[in-house]
């Protein structure tokens, strides 16, 4: 049990997870005291021992079934679950006869014909019975994604394959159609209906993480565990590349940068709260040391007023780097209380003022998707061109830039070989107090290609690559 | 010492019978805290039980619940123990006219009789049962975490002048956190981490009909089904367990006993507290009605 166990504790951390020493000392002290035959306590055991941040427990989970997967008898059971006479009689209920010998003959489900796959399937999302959904995703996952032992590619091509032919959005219409004619003549109202629907959305959602913890368990048989947990490595959260991720991770960075932003708040307001301590203040001291009996044992000091930043970000959202400029922008607003005035440009080609749609509107993504949407930026073709838009800038906003103003421009330099007009970077600083540039790309890609972000350098106090969330927050901390 | 509980099932239908309805989860590391004798840190949305969940322990274990709310600026004084400075100076006043050596004197004034002890000391002190409650522990600063640590790991109090107070009973610690900033990984590793979401709709539905008796079980059913479709919306906060129940009952003393979009429109605002998410969820209301006039 130590070895399987000091196993898990190497996965978690090639996955990324700080586990110390401390922590492993005491997962091994946890599963003496609990019952190893109950797989859930024993996961929710390694995890309140090994997981301390709620982040990782995604990752957790998945190291724990595919470590874990082919060790317990548990699995096995669902085949049993699926007892077909029981079903049968149910359809037969509902006047679905022919379903009967088949499916007695075929004893492990082979025999079902598709229809009746899905009927079953449709059966028990209407129920919302567990059991059953899980003997059928095993089922679905056999018939349709045609897994081939050795074959290298991933899982979700399986899982694609079997949700193609299961046609889930199909099904989830026929199970609007059946509750309402369940209804009667008066039907649902929408509002009903709206309820109806993400109640069976969420079953089909648990449909889907059945099939895919199926697809997975059949691929660590085939691969074995070490093999499966290095491609299920994925990067959490605050380590996802804003330039690659993927659409999934984009939803996952969304739900992330929510918390994150409040925590900086959090975290800048303190600091400016505490983080200065000015000099001593007399009248202060001697008042409060009348309770002292006039010794000055309680010495008070003068808090200086902190100095907000104003701050100006100008944007790239071209194609390749939208998503970056989209968090930066996010970030930046939800803090906007540290700064004593935001002011964002975004550039394609063409440069325009995206302040407007941030102001008074409480709710960020919303003016994110705005800006994304109905700025005006396209001044000829819609390729970057860095030159251009900076001189726009130059031409009606250069007198904004003051010696309070410090200056974001996000971007991967990447100008599409137009001229750089660099020298408008040159006499932003001269203005601004200060110019930091943020570029998406690896340094590696720096000044390759089309890259001119060197001689843009030269101006800006100081360039940043910001390739994910843990920089992004750590270089706005360090702004302030 | 005796454990408090036998098994993990235990664990689990004394808090309900304590009204408090525990998954998995949660029994499981409420027993195994007790087991390891490890604080347990439980991190969520607010409004989810993590405090409540604390004051059932103490319920079910015939404990006293010792509460240390946290706030910004907390500090030694406040949390673990402070002289009692206007009784120490009236006593060296008292003693200015006698004859009394300063040592005596200081070994007198730094003793057990000044002490004001606080929540932290006061539980390593206690004779009997207690639960201590760290409540928003994300709300102190990072250096004043540092003070927890001794008392976490070790269950002791160092006093410079007074040596090192052990406890005579290894309490039950649990320390709350709305997760407003990352913890310090030294408090994090002496914990049992649990994080406590939003509940599954099911038992959402059996906390509602548990805490607000008069509802109906089809009223239950819908309210649980309403609040995790608005969950399920991008908001700023996403309504709380405690709100659901407040308006579970809101819809009771109203003598509502269907919820349409009419209703759910009218009383949204016990569920959501910002203005953009009310309009929001009302428009989202709104537009399933117009779907189907």
């Amino acid at each position: 049990m130590l070895d399987l166990l000091a196993g898990f504790i190497i996965e978690l951390r090639a996955a990324g997870l700080p586990v110390s020493l401390t922590e492993n000392l005491d997962a091994m002290a946890a599963i003496q005291h609990i019952p190893l035959e109950d797989r859930e306590t024993f996961k929710y055991a390694l995890a309140a021992t090994l997981v301390k941040n709620h982040s990782h427990w995604k990752q957790f989970e998945v190291v724990f079934e595919v470590f874990f997967s082919m060790r317990g008898e548990q699995y096995e059971i669902t085949d049993n679950a699926l007892d077909l006479d029981d079903l049968d009689d149910d359809e037969v209920g509902e006047g679905q006869g022919e379903g009967q010998s088949q499916g007695q003959g075929g004893g492990g489900g082979e025999a079902l014909s598709p229809e009746q796959l899905a009927k079953m399937l449709l059966d028990a999302l209407r129920k919302g019975d567990q059991a059953m959904m899980r003997a059928l995703a095993r089922q679905a996952v056999r018939r349709y994604a045609g897994m081939e032992p050795g074959r290298p590619v991933g899982g979700t091509y399986y899982l694609y394959r079997t949700l193609r032919n299961l046609d889930l959005d199909a099904m989830l219409d026929q199970l609007m159609d059946q509750s309402r004619a369940e209804k009667g003549d008066e039907g649902l109202s929408k509002f009903e209906e709206r309820l109806e629907k993400d109640e069976f959305n969420q079953r089909i959602e648990q449909l889907k993480k059945e099939i895919e913890a199926e697809i997975r368990r059949m691929l660590v048989a085939d691969r074995g565990v070490e093999a499966m947990s290095r491609t299920l490595r994925k990067p959490l959260p605050e380590d996802v590349d804003f330039m690659h991720a993927t659409r999934d991770e984009m939803n996952m960075l969304r739900k992330a940068i929510y918390p994150l932003t409040r925590k900086l708040a959090a975290r800048l307001a303190r600091k400016r709260k505490y983080g200065r301590r000015g000099p001593l203040d007399f009248r202060k001291t001697v008042r409060t040391s009348l309770s002292y009996g006039g010794v000055p044992a309680d010495p008070q000091f003068r808090f200086p007023k902190p100095h907000k930043p104003e701050i100006i970000v100008i944007a790239d959202i071209s194609g390749s780097v939208a998503a970056f400029a989209r968090f930066t922008l996010h970030l930046v607003y939800a803090i906007s209380s540290q700064f004593s005035k935001v002011r964002a440009f975004v550039f394609i080609d063409g440069l325009d003022e995206v302040t407007r749609f941030f102001d008074g509107v409480d709710d960020i993504s919303e003016a994110v998707h705005r800006v994304n949407t109905e700025a005006d930026v396209v001044w000829v073709d819609g390729h970057s061109d860095y030159g251009h838009a900076f001189g726009v800038f130059h031409e009606r906003y250069i007198k904004d830039v003051g010696p309070k103003s410090t200056v974001l421009i996000l971007g991967d330099a990447r100008n599409n070989y137009h001229a750089s007009q660099s020298w408008i970077i040159k006499e932003i600083q001269q203005k601004a107090r200060q110019v930091h540039w943020l570029n998406p790309e690896p340094k590696g890609y720096w000044d390759t290609g089309d890259s001119i972000v060197g001689e843009y350098a030269t101006y800006c106090d100081g360039v940043h690559e910001v390739r994910n969330l843990r920089q992004l927050e750590s270089f706005v901390e360090n702004l302030i | 010492m005796d454990s408090r509980f036998t098994d993990v099932g235990s664990v689990r239908a004394d808090l309900e019978n304590a009204n408090y309805l525990a998954d998995d989860g949660i029994a499981g590391v409420v027993y195994l805290a007790d087991r390891l004798q490890k604080p347990i840190l439980v991190e969520g949305p607010a409004g989810t039980g993590k405090t409540q969940l604390a004051k059932s322990i103490a319920e079910i274990t015939g404990a006293r619940l010792i509460r240390l709310q946290c706030y910004e600026g907390l500090d030694e004084a406040k949390a673990l123990y402070e002289w009692n400075y206007k009784k120490q100076l009236l006593r060296i006043q008292a003693e200015r006219n006698s004859d009394v050596e300063w040592d005596a004197l200081e070994d007198d004034i730094f003793s057990d009789e000044f002490l004001l002890t606080r929540p932290l000391l006061e539980a390593i002190r206690a004779e009997d049962n207690v639960v201590l409650l760290i409540d928003e522990v994300d709300r102190v600063e990072i250096e004043t975490e540092a003070l927890l640590l001794e008392i976490l790991s070790d269950y002791q109090v160092s006093i410079p002048e007074l040596g090192t107070i052990e406890a005579t009973q290894i309490p039950m610690v649990i320390l709350t956190s709305n997760n407003t900033r990352e913890l310090s990984e030294a408090l994090k590793r002496r914990c049992l981490f649990l994080h406590i979401d939003y509940p599954e709709m099911e038992r959402e539905k059996a906390i509602v009909l548990n805490k607000v008796p008069e509802i109906s079980e089809n009223l239950a059913d819908q309210v649980a089904r309403i609040v995790r479709s608005i969950r399920t919306l991008e908001l700023k906060k996403a309504p709380s367990v405690s709100e659901t129940l407040d308006w579970a009952r809101t819809l009771v003393l109203l003598g509502i006993d269907q919820v349409d979009a009419q209703t759910a429109t009218d009383t949204v605002n016990i569920l959501l507290k910002y203005q953009s998410d009310i309009n929001k969820a009302i428009k989202e209301f709104a537009q399933n009605d117009e779907l189907s006039s």
